[in-house]
């Protein structure tokens, strides 16, 4: 008896735990449970409104819709029919006829499936006239972007079909919808794609539909995408990329007094119109997989370079905020600066009485590394120096992420002394062995929109705007924190001296910049060439030094503040500072009076020295640096 | 209280008969939800297949009559014929059964097609009972074992063959039956753990080239010989070679598994375990199935969306939904309510069968009885916790509410044998 409860008391377990399962399955909430609006036998209808227009600052067009034509399947409607003709009408072969059709039939027989996309507009006026012979085929209307100016592709970013990860993280979008991948379209994709438009449709169980559901009370009307002003100059843009041409690097430039991203300008760069339709996922492997070029990188963004030279000018602010020296403090300088037996920090010749203004326009190394050496040692420990150095040069927006509203971006590096504690584990470290620091060399990293933001603080005279690209946005107030001034942890009466300095590298004779001044503007900038190493076969190597400018314009109230990073360009004065100069001519005067300069940009070419690098069989790109 | 010889219907259990009767209707409901696509104005109409199960249900009746005509001692005397028709009708299958669905398991007359599988348990139940029954029959010695063995994997084996391992595995629900009678428990003891074994070192999965059930396995081991060495220092003595002995086969054992399961399961084999598993999710393909079932259950809440208005069992959402899946039409259109009620009804017919068998006096009923509740018992285990998703995909039919006419006459011919031996009880010998 005992033993026949065995198989009794198995019943009754297996009843509960069914009933239980059950229970959670269809009374408590649970992942498998659907609203009775999915319900299968209610037929969805979207309705896509038209993505929002981009605009550059000056309402110039920089992005637009335009009208494609996919040529949709239904697998089980298809009757025999004449595929010769079919695909000749399409310009397909037959394998690619066969293919396309057993993935639609794969896919589902009764659902269409798109059987090729993007038909051209002269394809689709053909195929309008034949495709009635061809049961099981109509064509579907779609809107795809149009980039009349053809420039700016690295900030308009562009757009694709949603994966299946962004499908899971929104339900919002389903297969098959487009999303913005990277750029503006990424960071706004809320305003610019508006909203889905949603009918229900009732159907029998026959599948016919037999009307709207419950009368439409749960239909939703679509909204608009909205339209974006960019803070872009288009114009300048499309200049800069032009001065780029052959060059690898990176130009931007803000507008000090709110922030705006005035022109973002990474080279090479791509037409953004081959990144649309049916070209697209040809190009994208092309550009995506040319790893020597690198032309998604965005090299105004993502590029961390040593900042060279401009960075004195921080050394210099600082000194003078940590009262280490002052504006009459003079140190000397005999080809470099001597830091310990057999150490030295080189410097070009010049005469050796070093002050702050003369140390800034001839960018003397001895005179910042002296400067340095003293805020490091003001205090009792280096550690405290380096802290207090480090959250100086932090307070100008480097070494984290500046906050702008572009989806992509890098940290930089500003060392401090936890940073030093780790690579000198016994914590011996003094001033001396970070001396690099001073100079924009040793460890610092920035990225060319850091810089430039950090002229723009300095242009402001001890402030700035988080950079930003959106202007406006239809009917929606700019996020606030684009509207509210970051300061720096140094006082505005320090910044006259050092950016009268920064006035003489153009204005004096012996200025680093004094052949690209340009008449009728007082511009006030800072040469820079940075060192750059590559790892090779486990040793540093040097490169090509890279050239480098920052500068802003003009001196009072100024307009424009800019950084140029003209890769492997060997020093500031010869390729970068040009081309800064000549944008902020061309931004501030419409157009440049230096067209020999502009002519010689525009040709001059960095190829041989890429190839180079190129040809040499121990060279690997290191990535950053 | 002699049994009046001219009436067949007399001491025939009637909460059997009722519970019958009741799950034979709400299947047919079931069936016709599920089956029912285009308009289709007769009931009678002999294309659909609701309409082919109301003459299968219509023929069940004289089955009914010629089972509780045969006189009880008929059958306990044929038993050993009727296995032995049984398991040659089975063997047939492989000489002159037809091919369909990649099984060799019906024989065909023309538009009509029969499965012995369905039969072969009734069969196999009378022979067990016979076996159980005799009266020097025990589970002491290890022969008895070997006879009943073979009798319940005899079909199971040909059945395997045809291949039909879902079928088969119904025949592993009679050591129920064994170890009610008498049959050791290490039997089960084993059986369990191999498969608990299984499972998790198939759900563990692999550390490098180890199973992670290895580490576990001596784990426990480590801990089992901590014990005996602080408190039963005296049986390890004893038992240490016996201990070793048994861990070193359950480690090659562990060893084996993922052997078996890459090498000799094949890939939908592997595919079901490793979703119920949920070491891969896919709701598209291969578990396509279990998860609209799921949501077409899930969709019914509590009250269910009414008879035929479940819009994912009319848009055929859930594939074999008359067959195996029939229970997700349950789900959907009757709810939480009307699946607590089939489930209901089930457990009562099983527990009513126990009892029942439980007052038989001969052994043979006895033993038949509860042969028939653990068969039950077993389909409705294996087929409903498929469906909820609780169980791999085996696909056995759910007693009384599958489509089909075997299934539908196996189980009728199952319990009316011994709704008729019952019938006999108060004059027995």
């Amino acid at each position: 008896m005992k033993k026949g409860n065995f198989l009794y008391i198995s019943i009754i377990i297996v009843g509960i735990i069914f009933i239980g399962r059950l229970f959670y399955l269809q009374v408590l909430n649970n992942p498998y449970k659907i609203s009775p609006l999915n319900n299968a036998s209610i037929k969805r209808v979207y309705d896509y409104p038209e993505r929002g227009y981009i605009y550059d600052r000056n309402g110039k067009l920089l992005v637009a819709n335009q009208q494609s034509y996919d040529l949709m399947i239904i697998p089980r409607e298809v009757k025999s029919m004449d595929t010769i003709e079919f695909c000749s009408l399409l310009n397909i072969d037959k394998n690619t006829f066969i293919k396309n059709f057993n993935k639609a039939k794969k896919y589902s027989t009764r659902l269409p499936s798109t059987f090729i996309s993007h038909v051209s507009k002269n394809d689709y006026a053909y195929l309008q006239e034949k495709l009635h012979k061809y049961k099981g085929f109509y064509i579907q209307k779609r809107s795809i972007r149009e980039y009349p100016l053809k420039t700016a592709a690295n900030v308009v970013g562009y757009i694709s079909e949603v994966n299946q990860n962004q499908i899971k993280e929104n339900s919002y979008y389903q297969q098959g919808e487009l999303i913005g991948f990277q750029g503006i379209e990424k960071t706004y994709e809320t305003f610019l794609r508006g909203v889905k438009g949603v009918k229900r449709i009732q159907k029998d169980k026959f599948n016919k539909e037999i009307g709207s559901y419950k009368n439409g009370i749960y239909d939703t009307l679509a909204i608009p995408g909205r339209d974006l002003t960019l803070t872009l100059d288009a114009v300048l843009q499309q200049y800069g990329e032009q001065l780029m041409t052959n060059k690898r690097g990176g130009i931007v430039a803000i507008e000090p007094a709110t922030g705006e991203i005035l022109s973002l300008v990474t080279a090479p760069s791509y037409d953004p119109n081959l990144m649309v339709g049916r070209k697209r996922s040809k190009n994208s492997v092309k550009f995506f997989g040319d790893t020597i070029n690198k032309p998604m990188f965005d090299r105004g963004l993502q590029a961390m370079y040593p900042p060279g030279s401009p960075f004195k000018i921080l050394t210099g602010l600082i000194g003078l905020q940590e009262n280490v020296i002052d504006v009459n403090t003079i140190f000397s300088c005999h080809m470099g600066y001597k830091y310990g037996r057999n150490r030295k920090m080189g410097c070009h010749a010049h005469a050796s009485r070093v002050n702050l203004n003369f140390g800034i326009y001839t960018s003397c190394n001895a005179y910042f590394a002296n400067t340095y050496r003293n805020i490091i040692e003001k205090f009792d420990s280096p550690s405290t120096g380096m802290n207090t150095w480090n959250k100086h040069v932090e307070s100008f927006g480097l070494g984290n992420f500046l906050g702008y509203d572009l989806p992509i971006g890098r940290k930089g590096l500003i060392p401090d002394a936890e940073y030093y504690d780790k690579w000198y584990p016994a914590k011996n470290w003094t001033a001396t062995y970070t001396l690099s620091n001073a100079i924009g060399q040793g460890e610092v990293l920035a990225s060319p929109i850091q810089l430039t933001n950090m002229i723009s603080a300095v242009a402001n005279r001890g402030y700035y705007y988080t950079p930003h690209i959106v202007k406006e946005i239809k009917g929606e107030t700019l996020d606030s924190k684009f509207t509210t001034p970051h300061q720096t942890t140094i006082d505005k009466e320090h910044f006259e001296p050092v950016i009268e300095g920064l006035l003489e590298v153009f204005e004096n004779k012996k200025g680093t910049a004094y052949s690209s001044r340009v008449k009728g503007i007082e511009i006030c900038g800072k040469t820079g060439t940075a060192e750059n190493f590559a790892i090779i076969n486990g040793e540093r190597k040097q490169l090509t030094d890279h050239s480098i400018f920052v500068a802003f314009a003009p001196k009072d109230n100024p307009k424009i503040a800019i950084t140029v990073f003209v890769e492997n360009g060997y020093w500031g004065s010869r390729w970068a500072g040009p081309i800064a100069t000549l944008m902020i001519e061309k931004y501030l005067n419409g157009d440049t009076s230096r067209k020999y300069l502009e002519d010689r940009m525009f040709n001059g070419s960095l190829k041989e020295e890429y190839d180079r690098q190129l040809n040499d069989p121990e060279y690997h790109a290191e990535g950053e640096k | 209280m002699q049994r009046e010889k001219n009436n067949i219907f007399a001491g025939v259990d009637l909460w059997l008969v009722l519970i019958f009767a009741i799950l034979v209707f709400l299947g047919w409901l079931n069936i016709y939800a599920a089956s029912t696509s285009e308009i289709h104005y007769e009931i009678l109409d002999f294309n659909a297949r609701y309409g082919k199960q109301l003459i299968w249900i219509g023929l069940s009746i004289p089955i009914i009559i010629v089972v509780l005509f045969i006189d009880t001692r008929f059958y306990e005397r044929f038993a050993s014929i009727f296995y032995i028709v049984a398991i040659l009708s089975l063997i047939g299958l492989f000489i002159f059964g037809k091919n369909i669905n990649g099984a060799r398991s019906w024989y065909a007359l023309g538009s009509f097609t029969i499965q012995p599988t369905e039969f072969a348990k009734a069969f196999t139940a009378l022979a067990i009972a016979k076996l159980l029954s005799d009266k020097v029959f025990t589970f002491k010695p290890l022969k008895n074992h070997i006879k009943a063995f073979f009798l319940i994997l005899l079909p199971a084996f040909l059945i395997t063959l045809q291949p039909d391992p879902g079928s088969a595995l119904v025949y592993f629900a009679f050591f129920f039956v064994f170890y009610k009678e008498g049959l050791p428990l290490y039997y089960f003891v084993i059986g369990g753990l191999s498969i608990l074994i299984f499972v998790l070192t198939l759900k563990l999965g692999m550390h490098g080239f180890m199973p992670i059930m290895i580490y576990i396995t001596l784990g426990v081991l480590v801990i089992i010989l901590i014990y005996l060495i602080f408190y039963k220092l005296n049986i390890l003595k004893k038992l240490w070679l016996q201990l070793l002995i048994i861990f070193s086969i359950i480690c090659g054992y562990i060893f084996s598994i993922n052997y078996i399961f890459n090498n000799v399961f094949q890939q939908r084999h592997r595919d079901r375990f490793n979703i119920l598993l949920g070491k891969t999710t896919d709701t598209q393909g291969i578990g396509y199935n279990t998860n609209q079932a799921i949501q077409t259950i899930a969709s019914g809440r509590i009250t269910g969306k009414g008879y035929l208005e479940g819009d994912r069992t009319q848009g055929k959402f859930v594939p074999e939904q008359d067959t195996d899946y029939i229970f997700s039409t349950v789900g959907e259109e009757w709810g939480f309510i009307g699946s607590l009620v089939v489930i209901l009804l089930f457990i009562t017919l099983m527990l009513r069968i126990i009892h029942v068998a439980e007052r038989q006096k001969s052994t043979f009923s006895r033993v038949y009885g509860y042969s028939i509740a653990a068969i039950f018992f077993f389909h409705f285990l294996v087929n409903i916790g498929m469906v909820i998703g609780l169980l791999p995909t085996i696909g056995i039919p759910l007693p009384f509410f599958s489509y089909g006419g075997s299934s539908l006459w196996g189980f009728t011919l199952l319990l009316f044998i011994f709704i008729r031996l019952d019938a006999n009880r108060s004059y027995e010998w």
